[in-house]
């Protein structure tokens, strides 16, 4: 448990004032900070929220609000899939308890953890639970007087972007990652701005590991070192 | 007071995202997978958060333009190459806030 939010914290930091932002947004399109926690609690997933609760205030319907989550959300199958490769053994209902929680912060967090030793799924669970805790929490509390805390203080709006980049880095095991990374980031950067949305995430994803794995088949890591697949198990 | 509107509408979106979040996990994590999936899932984290992180340093508005200069991208430069250094998760994430925070100064 302790380890789990001890490793926590840069993703509770960062959720902070994305939490609050969005409950000021949510409450000035008039929902109440109850509707807030009830969205942030059933939903849990930053960026769809911020986009309903835009389109709640133009007026759309229901059920476009909620293809949209969908697409915006479709993401989180490719993180749930690396994830699973970690997950062997874990019992059907902790990983249904499991799924509820993995965001692209938890994800990212949980898989640079799991590859150390003395990382488990409950440690993960709990990442994943803490973070949940601390989104509901700061949303609902944005709603409720948000406005009153200063924006943008002591640089806390870049603290997920730090963690990212530090997630980044310990993703760079061999060349082929650092090729794939290069790949994904400029494949995604122009996808972002030919087409509107963040499908481009996914897209170029996809894209990067498979060509990743074409380059990894057909020129072979030198001997020294490692063959990367066995390295993704415990 | 919550309308029943509003508690459909919740209940909906969190159906459609808790169920690409919870099939991988029930379909792939029971048994072993072939050795390219493996080996391309392994290949997944890096690219994710490549996609992530690239397109908000480099790009902004709405429709997103190209923007190279920037404070989000001109500190994630010193920050990247701390946590080269350093490998340290909270010390990075602590650095970028203080040169954030600073370039917000400087730079405006």
């Amino acid at each position: 448990m302790r380890d789990g939010i001890r490793a926590a914290w840069p993703i509770c930091l960062g959720y902070v004032p994305i939490g609050l932002a969005f409950g000021v947004l949510a409450q000035k399109a008039g929902l109440t900070p109850l509707a807030v926690g009830v969205m942030s609690a059933l939903v849990f997933a930053g960026s769809s929220q911020f986009i309903a609760v835009a389109m709640l205030g133009a007026g759309a319907g229901t059920a476009s609000i909620v293809a949209t989550t969908f697409a915006v959300n479709l993401r989180h199958l490719l993180m749930s899939s690396a994830l699973s490769v970690f997950l062997g053994g874990v019992r059907k209902r902790w990983l249904a308890l499991f799924a509820y929680g993995v965001t692209d912060e938890s994800f990212a967090l949980n898989l640079a953890r799991f590859r150390e030793e003395g990382w488990d799924w409950r440690r993960a669970l709990t990442v994943n639970h803490v973070t949940n805790a601390v989104w509901v929490t700061s949303t609902a509390a944005g709603a409720l007087g948000g406005a009153l805390i200063p924006a943008h203080a002591f640089g806390i709006d870049y603290a997920l972007m730090g963690m990212f980049l530090c997630l980044l880095v310990y993703q760079l095991r061999e060349r082929i990652h650092v090729l794939t990374a290069l790949i994904a980031g400029a494949a995604a950067v122009a996808m972002s701005l030919m087409i509107p949305g963040n499908s481009y995430i996914v897209a170029a994803s996809v894209l990067a590991a498979t060509a990743g794995l074409f380059i990894r088949r057909r020129w072979p890591a030198p001997a020294s070192s490692t063959t990367g697949a066995g390295t993704g198990r415990r | 007071m919550i309308s029943t509107d509003y508690l459909l509408l919740c209940l909906g979106m969190g159906l459609v995202t808790y169920v690409p979040r919870w099939v991988p996990l029930f379909a792939l994590s029971q048994r072993s997978l072939p050795r390219w999936l493996e080996e391309w899932l392994d290949l997944i984290p890096a690219a994710i958060l490549s996609a992530l992180i690239l397109p908000a340093l480099l790009t902004s508005g709405e429709p997103r333009q190209l923007t190279l200069w920037n404070n989000d991208l001109i500190v994630a430069i010193p920050v990247f190459l701390f946590a080269l250094r350093t490998r340290s998760l909270g010390g990075t994430v602590i650095v970028g806030m203080a040169l954030y925070w600073l370039a917000g100064k400087v730079l405006g």
